[in-house]
C-alpha cells in the first residue's frame, strides 16, 4: 500500500487544504450517511479537508482533479464501467467504501444467477437495460488507494483511514476476526452459550461486534477476515441446525462475491440437503 | 488440608453479602460473578443480591449453559469466559498521548490511577492464573505501570471451589481446587444436609479487619473436615486431565508433526481461547491522530498470536498457517513458557476448551503428543 501525507504534497500553495470527493455506484447510499453522521467529527473534518464534490451533502460542486475520493458502490452497468475510470484519473488517492464498491455488494447476487432471465422477470421492456452480468468491485476494474469494509462501513474507520491519508501514516484498521473485538468488549460467545450460529469467526472485525452484544449471531457485514476457515464455520453452523441452503444464504449476503464466501456458498448449493 | 484453625472461621449464608457490602463501606470498589447473557461474567456487584445465586454451569468443548440450581448456592458454577485479566490487564489502554508543540511535541503521560478494587469470588485457578501474570507484568526490571497500578492494593476474596466444571483440569496443573495462599480470604461453601454456611480463610490482616465486620464464630474440626470433604468432591470430579509431566519434550518434538494441519482444519484462527485464556498477555500497540495531526495517541489492545498481523515483520507475517498459529498457542502454553518464566504457561482453568467456539481441546491436543497418536514428522 503506498500512502503520501497529503499536507506535505502541497507544495507552494501551503494554505490550500486537501480536497475531498465522494462518488456514487451501484449502492443504497448508506456509506455516504455514515459520513454525514460523523456529526461531531464533521467540524474537524471540513476542517482538515475542503469538500471539493459530494452531491449527497452539497450541490456545490467543484471540478477535479481532487485529493482524496471516496467511492461507494459496485460496477453493474457498462457506464459504471466507463466512469470508474474517469473518477480515477480525477483523484490522487481512491478510497473504495462498502460492501458494495470492496466486494460488490448485496447486488453480486445477480452473479449466481442468468441476469437475462431476472431482467426479464422482472422489467416489462428489459431491451431498454443495459446492464452487466456481474457486480463487481471497484478494484477489478482501476487501482485503488485503499479499501474500506462494512455493510455500512464504521464511522470511526472511516475517520481513521481519511486522517492516515492526510498525516501520511498507516491505517490502524485490524484485518482479524470480529471475535477478537467480542471477546475485548466482553460479549459471552453467542455460538457457544446459546448454540447461536455466528459468522464472527470468519468476519473482518470493524463493527465492535455489534450484534453479538444483542444476542444475535454476526451476520458478516465486513467480509472475510484475513484466513477465513469458512468450512469449520460451516461444519459448526450445520451441528447447531443449519441445513445447506442456510448456509448458502448466510454465505451470500452484503458480502456474496467476497471470494471465501463465494466459494463457500457455491459448494453447499451443490450438496443436497 | 493445612487449614490452621486459629486462622479459620465460620459465617452464615448471609455472609457473602456482608462481606460485599463490608468492602463497599471500606471504600473498595467490588467486582464479582453476575450472570449476563446466559453466562457468569465479572461486573460490578454492590449487594449480595448480584451474585448467580442458585446457578450451575454445564461446560464442555464449545458448549456453556448456565442452568437454575436448587439448592441456593452461591458458589454452584465454575468460571465463565470473563477472568480478573479484564480488570488487571484490561482489553484497551492508552499508553499516553502527544500535543503538538511549534516543530516538536509535548508528552502527556497516562495518570495511572485505579479505584481501590475487591475481587470476589476468585477461584484457586484464577489466584495461580494472577500470580502468572505478576510474574510477567511485575518480575522483571521494567514492571508495567498499567498493571502494577491495577494490581496493588486489589482485595482477593477467593472461592474455593465445592464442583469442578466439565472442563476444569486445575488438579492436573497442580492450582487446584483449593488455594494454600494469595488470597485477603477464602471462602468454602457447606450447602449440604440443610446446612449452609461458609468456612472463612484469613489471609492477611486487612483479609482480617473486613470479616470482623461480618458475624462469625471459630470454626471447629467438624467444620473443617466438611471443608476438606467440598475440596475433595471438586478433586474427583474435574472434567478434564492432562498428564503435565514431559509435556513440555513431547510437544516440541512434535513441532513437524502433521497434527497441526488436522487440528489446522477445524481451527477459525479466531483469538477466542487466547483472549479467555487468564495467562496470555500479549498486546499490540496502535498509534492514532486525529484529523488536525496535532493530537496523537498510542493505545494498548489484546491481541493474539492466532492474528496475521501478530507475526508481521519485515517483509510479511511469519506465521501464515492456521498450523503455525495453534503450534505457537500450545506450544507457548504447555513448554516454552517454561523456558520464558520458569512455569507453565496453562493454569487448567478450561476456559479455552469451553469457549472455542470449534470445540479444540487442548487436554486432547497435547494428549495427541505424548500417546504418539501424533506422528512426528510429515511422512
Ligand atoms: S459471538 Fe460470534 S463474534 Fe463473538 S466470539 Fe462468538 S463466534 Fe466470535
Ligand atoms: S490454556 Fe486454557 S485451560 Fe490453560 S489457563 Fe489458558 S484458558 Fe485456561
Ligand atoms: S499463547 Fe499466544 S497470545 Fe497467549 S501468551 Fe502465548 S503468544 Fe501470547
Ligand atoms: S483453537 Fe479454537 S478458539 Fe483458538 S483460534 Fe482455534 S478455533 Fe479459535
Amino acid at each position: 500500500m503506498k500512502i503520501g501525507s497529503h499536507r506535505t504534497r502541497r507544495g507552494a500553495d501551503a494554505t490550500r487544504k486537501p480536497t475531498l470527493a465522494v462518488f456514487k455506484l451501484a449502492s443504497c447510499d448508506g456509506c455516504q450517511l455514515a459520513i454525514l453522521d460523523c456529526e461531531d467529527e464533521l467540524l474537524a473534518l471540513s476542517g482538515a479537508v475542503e469538500v471539493a464534490n459530494f452531491a449527497e451533502a452539497s450541490r456545490a460542486i467543484q471540478k477535479g482533479p481532487y485529493d482524496i475520493s471516496l467511492v461507494e458502490g459496485s460496477v453493474t452497468t457498462p457506464h459504471d464501467a466507463e466512469r470508474i475510470h474517469e473518477i480515477r484519473r480525477q483523484s490522487r488517492t481512491l478510497i473504495t467504501i462498502g460492501a458494495c464498491a470492496t466486494a460488490g455488494g448485496i447486488q453480486a447476487l445477480r452473479n449466481f444467477t442468468d441476469v437475462a432471465e431476472l431482467a426479464r422477470a422482472v422489467y416489462a421492456s428489459p431491451d431498454y437495460l443495459s446492464t452487466l452480468s456481474k457486480s463487481t468491485p471497484i478494484v477489478e476494474h482501476v487501482f485503488v488507494d485503499y479499501q474500506l469494509r462494512g455493510c455500512p462501513i464504521d464511522k470511526r474507520q472511516l475517520l481513521e483511514v481519511l486522517t492516515a491519508f492526510l498525516h501520511g501514516r498507516k491505517p490502524a484498521v485490524s484485518t482479524a476476526s470480529v471475535c477478537l473485538e467480542c471477546k475485548r468488549r466482553g460479549t459471552p460467545c453467542v455460538m457457544v452459550a446459546h448454540g447461536t450460529p455466528c459468522l464472527g469467526p470468519v468476519t473482518q472485525a470493524g463493527c465492535g461486534a455489534i450484534c453479538p452484544a444483542y444476542d444475535r449471531g454476526c451476520y458478516a457485514c465486513f467480509g472475510p477476515a484475513e484466513t477465513a476457515n469458512t468450512a469449520s464455520v460451516a461444519t459448526l453452523w450445520g451441528a447447531m441446525g443449519a441445513a445447506a441452503p442456510d448456509l448458502v444464504r448466510a454465505f451470500r449476503t452484503f458480502n456474496a462475491a467476497a471470494e471465501p464466501f463465494r466459494r463457500e456458498s457455491e459448494l453447499h448449493e451443490r450438496t443436497p440437503g | 488440608m493445612g487449614f490452621s484453625e486459629r486462622e479459620t472461621l465460620v459465617v452464615d449464608a448471609n455472609a457473602p453479602g456482608a462481606i460485599v457490602s463490608a468492602l463497599n463501606r471500606a471504600g473498595f470498589e467490588v467486582i464479582g460473578p453476575t450472570v449476563e447473557s446466559g453466562s457468569v461474567v465479572y461486573g460490578p456487584i454492590s449487594t449480595g443480591e448480584n451474585l448467580p445465586r442458585g446457578f450451575t454451569d454445564t461446560q464442555e468443548p464449545g458448549h456453556y449453559r448456565l442452568n437454575p440450581h436448587a439448592d441456593g448456592s452461591y458458589f454452584g458454577y465454575v468460571v465463565g469466559p470473563h477472568s480478573w485479566k479484564r480488570y488487571l490487564h484490561p482489553p484497551a489502554v492508552r499508553l499516553f498521548a502527544a500535543r503538538r508543540e511549534g516543530k516538536g511535541f509535548a508528552l502527556e503521560a497516562q495518570p495511572q490511577e485505579a479505584p481501590p478494587r475487591a475481587f470476589f469470588g476468585v477461584r484457586p485457578c484464577e489466584l495461580a492464573a494472577i500470580a502468572r501474570q505478576d510474574r510477567i507484568f511485575l518480575g522483571g526490571a521494567q514492571p508495567d505501570p498499567t498493571y502494577r497500578t491495577n494490581r496493588e492494593g486489589a482485595f482477593l476474596v477467593a472461592v474455593q471451589c465445592g464442583r469442578a466444571g466439565g472442563t476444569c483440569f486445575c488438579a492436573s496443573m497442580g492450582t487446584g481446587p483449593r488455594a494454600a495462599a494469595g488470597f485477603d480470604l477464602a471462602l468454602t461453601e457447606l450447602s449440604d444436609g440443610g446446612r449452609h454456611e461458609f468456612v472463612v480463610e484469613i489471609g492477611s490482616p486487612r483479609g482480617r479487619d473486613i470479616l470482623a465486620k461480618v458475624p462469625h464464630r471459630l470454626a471447629t474440626e467438624d467444620d473443617l473436615n466438611a471443608a476438606a470433604a467440598v475440596t475433595a468432591r471438586a478433586q474427583a470430579g474435574m472434567g478434564r486431565s492432562l498428564e503435565a509431566e514431559g509435556l513440555p519434550k513431547a510437544l516440541l518434538a512434535g513441532l513437524e508433526s502433521p497434527r497441526w494441519e488436522t487440528t489446522a482444519a477445524r481451527c477459525l484462527s479466531c483469538a477466542n481461547c487466547t483472549m479467555v485464556c487468564p495467562t496470555c498477555f500479549c498486546t499490540t500497540v496502535e498509534d492514532t491522530t486525529d484529523l488536525t495531526g496535532d493530537h496523537a495517541e498510542r493505545w494498548r489492545r489484546w491481541d493474539s498470536c492466532f492474528t496475521l498481523d501478530f507475526s508481521y515483520i519485515h517483509g510479511g507475517a511469519v506465521r501464515r498457517t492456521t498450523a503455525s498459529r495453534y503450534r505457537q498457542w500450545l506450544t507457548h502454553k504447555f513448554a516454552t513458557w517454561f523456558e520464558q518464566f520458569g512455569e507453565s504457561g496453562c493454569v487448567g482453568c478450561g476456559r479455552c476448551i469451553t469457549w472455542c467456539p470449534a470445540g479444540i481441546d487442548v487436554t486432547e491436543e497435547a494428549r495427541a503428543f505424548r500417546t504418539g497418536s501424533a506422528p512426528k514428522e510429515r511422512t
